[in-house]
């Protein structure tokens, strides 16, 4: 009953009062629209970095051999610890918190050859898991490397999407033939694109891979470069991390604290890091949208101030006739949150309405490879929704405590 | 209806406490006919406002329909200004953005009275001082009159017995003044008590009694008559 009260006033009181209503809406309109646009533009700034840091591939660590720095078991310092085909197996003997491993090996600058074209190109040597690992997957109707190329060391490659253009150009790449270092090879796959923002050794859409024996037969080369490998559980990282020094120096004969005879890249770490970065971001942008709101949140508070000093006669006039002073609180409370709510909802819906239509812009730039497209998620909706209430709530109570405290005889007086 | 006694009423401007009224004692029956009378700053509107809870007394006992009100919460002086009292002020006091029927309606809001019932009570209002015809008009579309008279119709809105008028006629010419009047014997002569501040002595003779204020005090005797 007693709301119905209230609501029927305010009602009627705004109704009266559009122009001045209409103003403060679109103030907070804009407030909305800027904090809105600002979030979604972080929210997709950080989908794309994710994105982007997980190119590489998702919760692996890589593993590189390293150089001793500690006197060991009648070993000096400074001895090369080599990694080796073994050690793959080895380890996952030895460290069950290993979910997949791999090894490759690297070639910089082999020969290749299609038809006329000749370039210097990186050759990788891989093992099948190395598709998930590092997030290698082929396009439609290619293959990545698989088991049966590994024990028949047939030549075949997988080429990277960039490597296939610059061989290829628009043609076709499937089934056809390229030379490296002179011996014929089949391209059973092409790597589909993707955004990938950090590497080892450069970017994958770079590479050629091969099956590893195929590579060691081509390269005679006996020397792991890396050992990739993805924990069971992504959160065990540096346990696992730990765990596979101390086998390793078991097995290679160097002392379990030497921390520079192994070299390891946590890339699980590293996406963390990116994560908590671009959270950084999108508070700062938060903060940003957030200011300009509460700019707009003055001017409802301005605005409602004005109102009371014009209509202290008025808030007279209502107590005289019996509104309690919670009724005029209420209905200063209910102007302001009324105003606050309906232009945010209004500049909400603009935003998402723009966001959404800059989704259907078919634009395939670098600019958007990095910058992402805004994105309005329901996290930045709620946010949002929040800011707005306690912003409608604090530039409507300090005026309407200003007019609950009016003295009706003294308002009635007023001019 | 009305039982004051040693009421005062003091207001504290800067370091000047200022006396408005010293020691009333007043008792006003059921359904009498009362003019206040006295010079600019005698406390006839303060006494007006004692009288409709609009503000407390400084010190004395005011009981209003023989319940103490010198003492009440804010939210309970709302509730008698609500629906015990009518107010009709000098300068109307409509809400200038409010057509006829909203203003009389308001105090009905307060009172949290149904819509159905609402429109009923406005219209029937409205008729009774005669501006049945005029409900969608607002103040801008009126004459001094009829303001006065969509005042009277709020004043009435959830039948109080006590109506009190602060100079009504003051801002009215003489053919629209005389109307008002005309609505408050009306009033008195069904069953209200109606008691009206004024300059005019037309108005002072035509009221069944007359108090006269100087300084804050009743100057004259209960019921004696100016001239």
């Amino acid at each position: 009953m007693r709301f119905s009260i209230i609501y029927n006033v305010f009602m009627r009181d705004f109704n009266k009062q559009r122009k001045r209503m209409l103003l403060t809406l679109v103030a907070i309109l804009w407030g909305t629209l800027s904090i809105m646009l600002l979030l979604a533009y972080g929210e997709g700034l950080k989908t794309q970095f994710v994105r982007g840091s997980s190119g590489m591939g998702e919760g692996i660590v890589i593993l590189w051999g390293g150089q001793t720095s500690m006197a060991y078991k009648g070993f000096g310092l400074g001895r090369h610890i080599p990694l080796v085909e073994d050690d793959i197996e080895y380890l996952k003997q030895n460290v069950p918190e290993i979910r997949d491993v791999a090894g490759e090996y690297i070639r910089w600058g082999a020969e290749v050859k299609h038809k006329e074209m000749i370039l210097s190109e990186r050759i990788n040597g891989v093992f099948p898991v190395y598709r998930d690992l590092r997030n290698m997957i082929p396009e439609m109707g290619g293959r990545m490397i698989n088991d049966l190329d590994i024990e028949h060391k047939r030549r075949v490659a997988f080429i990277g999407d960039a490597v296939k253009v610059r061989l290829f150009g628009t043609e076709d790449a499937l089934n056809k033939t390229i030379y490296i270092e002179s011996l014929p090879f089949t391209v059973v796959g092409v790597m589909k694109h993707k955004t990938q923002m950090n590497s080892y050794q450069g970017a994958d859409e770079d590479v050629i891979v091969i099956p590893a024996s195929t590579f060691v037969t081509v390269f005679g080369d006996p020397w792991l470069d890396n050992i990739v490998y993805a924990p069971k559980d992504p959160n065990q990282s540096e346990y696992v991390e730990r765990r596979v020094t101390e086998v390793m120096a078991g097995k290679k004969k160097f002392h379990p604290d030497d921390e520079s005879a192994l070299g390891f890249w946590d890339v699980i770490q590293s996406l963390k890091t990116t994560r908590n970065m671009m959270l950084g971001i999108e508070i700062f942008l938060g903060i940003m949208g957030g200011l300009t709101l509460l700019i707009a949140s003055v001017g409802v508070a301005n605005i409602m101030y004005v109102s009371i000093k014009e209509r202290t006669r008025e808030i007279g006039v209502k107590m005289a006739i019996g509104a309690r002073r919670s009724y005029i609180v209420m209905q200063f409370l209910i102007e302001a949150l009324g105003i606050t709510f309906f232009g945010g909802f209004i500049g909400m819906s603009i935003s998402y309405i723009l966001t959404e239509v800059f989704k259907m812009i078919p634009i395939e730039s670098d600019i958007f490879e990095f910058m992402g497209r805004p994105t309005v998620s329901l996290e930045i909706g709620l946010v949002v929704v929040a800011i707005l209430g306690v912003m409608g709530f604090l530039s409507g109570l300090f005026p309407a405590m200003k007019a609950a405290s009016v003295n009706p005889v003294d308002a009635l007086r007023h001019e | 209806m009305i039982n004051m006694s040693q009421i005062t009423k003091v207001y504290n401007t800067g370091n000047v406490a200022f006396e408005a009224l010293r020691g009333i004692d007043l008792d006003v029956a059921d359904n009498e006919y009362i003019a206040i009378v006295g010079p600019s700053g005698s406390g006839k509107s303060t006494l007006m406002n004692l009288m409709g809870c609009l503000d407390t007394p400084s010190s004395g006992k005011y009981e209003l329909e023989g319940h103490r009100v010198d003492a009440l919460t804010a939210n309970q002086l709302a509730e008698i200004r609500n629906t015990k009292v009518g107010f009709v002020f000098q300068a109307f006091n409509l809400l200038p953005y409010a057509s006829a029927y909203e203003n009389v309606e308001l105090p009905l809001l307060f009172a949290g009275m149904r819509a159905r019932e609402r429109r009923m009570r406005v219209m029937e209002l409205l008729n009774r001082v005669g501006l049945g015809d005029k409900i969608a008009n607002k103040p801008t579309e009126m004459s001094g009159g009829e303001m006065q008279r969509t005042a009277i119709a709020r004043a009435l809105a959830n039948r109080p017995k006590l109506i009190l008028a602060d100079e009504p006629t003051g801002n009215l010419d003489t053919k629209s003044g005389a109307e008002i009047i005309r609505i408050f014997d009306e009033l008195w002569e069904t069953g209200h008590t109606v008691i009206v501040i004024t300059h005019d002595i037309n108005i002072a003779n035509h009221c069944k009694r007359v108090i006269k204020l100087k300084d804050g005090m009743i100057f004259n005797g209960i019921g004696a008559r100016v001239n």
